[in-house]
């Protein structure tokens, strides 16, 4: 389902960070250097970046999330980070689809890159600044990015907030109906779809965490979307 | 509908009242709201009675039945012994449950259940009537479980395996011994309370010791010959305490013991050792209220995977650490997450609202060291036969410290979250 685990393996890639040249790039670096414009507000890139509001982006590919030193990350991508995420294109490429259903904290006020060949530019662009882009596809990728996101008619199911109701009581034993935040996240208040989305990024295991695949794995998607409509409408 | 006789106290009004009940008080009720009582007020009952409460919108007359009026949980009592935890931190009021949500909670023993008759006795002297009775009185040790060794001399040789003053004790045992000492355990055979519970205390004394008594030994009998994370314990071990812990298994002649409380020996195999701290943590069964209603099967009391229903009686839920069920740990966890299908079940046979399939889950957290955490978790479903195990996971030997920290700190957040899903 994945393509990226199963692109060409020990391809052998010329790295030059100045003036890269790639064959057979996922998207079109030059338009990702456009829509970097946006980006660069927050971000810095290249020789002698350094974090700012955002931070900076050299070597992002492979990086562990949340872990450039120096730079204070939300709870949610640190965590992350602790739980073993290593930034790699398809999970780049999750997270500024729509950032906020990736990592619920996050700090990136961004409001996300729905299309699909814009966020494979940018990120060829990016990958440009990272120095071991040999878990990059490099094969054609034809197919790119087709299962990323949750199906449209998932996202189309209206949950049935009181069967979400009970379901949610398998949750509260560890998340807390108030939105407490401490160690475990707070799940209360949130966009029905970001939580759909954020499920099923458990479900299909690009979030990182055991507990919440497990959870997320036994859902079905009737039931996601009931807690989905339950837990937008509860209140601190 | 028949003349049922019921505490006096009801409603929202109750709480406090309750919790200072000196004599029973008890009167005819007429016709009224169909009732539940609740024995026991832990991980299962308290659960199930603030969820049956909450849930039937006052439509169901909730009485729980639970003689301490603070509640200390087991769960984090081990960090509590390490010095992690405040006594205080893990003590619960039931005062919420009673002002919030209107549960008439009443401090008592029940001391006899009328299965025919549908009442429960109460050491105080009143008699409760139920449509349905939910049983979680956790467990109670098997007599003669440790040759040598009775309740009696639990001041000798504590299981601080109820929290509360046993692990204030256990704590300052360990805290007052000499230099160089020996702290014994004599673990449970299964199935007991919380399997990797034993495990975690052993990592939680021997962090005080390398603190405070560096060159204290540590002996663990044990009649098993495997223990729950046991790799991950043993590689924890190692790394933190190397050389102090000697766990001696049931293949290495661990479950031959007897202990002499007086003399303050312990004898495994056939090898007399002087120690300084003994905690002996018996074999278990239900709390001895179900064998007095009669609902047991050896030790604990079989359950209907669907409801929590006893096998025996279908007007009687059992909870927690008391049922058998099947495939889940005995854990405050799985009790919280049986108590809220238990209460699904009975507010929709009292009330007619809708029943869901049953699903369970279970976490349990241990605490290794400062900052070293690990997990292991699954999730169950009923089917006819048993509560039986779907999917599981556990923390892996080599995760590195972020990780293990962010463990611990998850740990810290379930406490919270689940002891607010208790008490309110
Ligand atoms: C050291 C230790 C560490 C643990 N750590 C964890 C952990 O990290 N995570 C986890 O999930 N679980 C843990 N547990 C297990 C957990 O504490 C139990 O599994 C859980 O408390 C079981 O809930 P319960 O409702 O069955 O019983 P309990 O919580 O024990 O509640 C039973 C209640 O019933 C009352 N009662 C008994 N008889 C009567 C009667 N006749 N009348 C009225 N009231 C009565 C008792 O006073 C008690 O309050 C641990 C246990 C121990 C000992």
């Amino acid at each position: 389902m994945n393509w990226i685990r199963n692109a060409a393996i020990g391809l052998t890639v010329a790295i030059c960070a100045s003036t890269p040249s790639f064959s057979n790039e996922i998207g079109n670096a030059a338009d990702g250097e456009k829509l970097w414009g946006e980006c660069k507000s927050c971000h810095a890139i290249g020789k002698d970046a350094k974090n700012r509001v955002g931070p900076h982006l050299n070597g992002i590919f492979g990086r562990r999330a949340g872990s450039e030193e120096g730079f204070n990350y939300s709870k949610g991508l640190a965590r992350m980070g602790k739980d073993g995420l290593i930034w790699e294109f398809d999970l780049l490429d999750r997270y500024i689809e729509n950032p906020k259903a990736f990592a619920s904290d996050t700090r990136m006020s961004y409001r996300g890159l729905k299309d699909e060949q814009k966020r494979a530019d940018l990120l060829a662009f990016l990958r440009r600044y990272s120095d071991n882009p040999g878990d990059i596809p490099e094969a054609a990728p034809t197919v790119a990015g087709t299962d990323h996101d949750v199906d449209p008619s998932i996202l189309a199911i209206q949950g049935d907030p009181e069967y979400g109701e009970y379901l949610s009581s398998e949750c509260t034993s560890c998340h807390q109906l108030t939105g407490d935040n401490d160690g475990i996240p707070g799940i209360i208040g949130w966009p029905a779809e970001d939580f759909v989305i954020a499920m099923h990024a458990y479900k299909d295991k690009y979030r990182p965490h055991p507990v919440m695949q497990m959870m997320a794995g036994r859902l079905s998607n009737d039931e996601i979307a009931a807690l989905a409509a339950y837990f937008e409408a509860v209140e601190p | 509908m028949k003349i049922n006789r019921r505490l006096f106290m009801g409603g929202a009004a109750a709480g406090a009242a309750a919790t200072t009940l000196a004599a029973p008080m008890v009167h005819a009720a007429g016709h009224g709201k169909p009732k539940v009582v609740v024995v026991g007020g832990g991980a299962g009952g308290a659960t199930a009675a603030r969820y049956i409460a909450k849930d039937s919108k006052g439509e169901i007359e909730v009485t729980l039945v639970e003689p301490s009026r603070s509640y200390y949980t087991c769960f984090f009592s081990n960090l509590y012994m390490a010095g992690f935890r405040e006594l205080g931190s893990i003590a619960h009021s039931y005062g919420k449950l009673a002002s919030d949500y209107g549960i008439n909670v009443v401090h008592d023993w029940a001391i006899g259940i009328d299965r025919e008759a549908r009442t429960v006795s109460l050491a105080g002297g009143a008699t409760l009537n139920y449509d349905r009775l939910v049983l979680s009185p956790g467990i109670d040790f098997v007599d003669g479980a440790v040759d040598g060794w009775d309740v009696t001399h639990q001041n000798a040789m504590p299981h601080a395996y109820k929290a509360g003053s046993q692990s204030e004790l256990l704590k300052a045992q360990v805290e007052a011994m000499p230099e160089g000492g020996t702290f014994a355990m004599v673990a449970p055979p299964n199935p007991f309370r919380c399997p990797p519970g034993p495990y975690e205390r052993i990592s939680m004394i021997a962090h005080i010791l390398k603190e405070k008594n560096p060159t204290a030994k540590i002996i663990i009998a044990d009649p098993k010959e495997k223990f729950s994370k046991m790799g991950l314990f043993q590689d924890g071990w190692s790394r933190h305490y190397d050389g102090m812990i000697d766990w001696i298994g049931g293949d290495f002649g661990g479950g031959n013991v007897s202990v002499n409380p007086h003399d303050m020996t312990v004898t495994i195999d056939g090898e007399v050792t002087k120690v300084d701290v003994c905690n002996v943590i018996p074999a278990m069964k239900a709390g001895k209220i179900c064998d007095m209603a009669g609902i047991t099967e050896g030790n604990w009391a079989p359950v209907n995977p669907h409801t929590m229903q006893s096998r025996v009686d279908e007007n009687i839920h059992v909870l927690g650490d008391a049922s058998s069920q099947g495939d889940m740990p005995k854990s405050g966890f799985a009790a919280n997450s049986q108590a809220k299908v238990a209460a699904m079940a009975v507010r929709s046979a009292l009330t007619g609202s809708k029943l869901f399939p049953a699903k369970f889950t279970n976490t349990c957290w241990s605490l290794i060291n400062d900052n070293d955490g690990v997990k292991v978790g699954a999730s169950y479903e009923a089917t006819d036969e048993k509560i039986a195990k779907v999917d599981g996971f556990i923390s892996q030997v080599g995760e590195d410290a972020e990780l293990r920290q962010a463990t611990y700190e998850e740990s810290v957040g379930w406490y919270a979250g689940i002891t607010s899903d208790m008490f309110g």
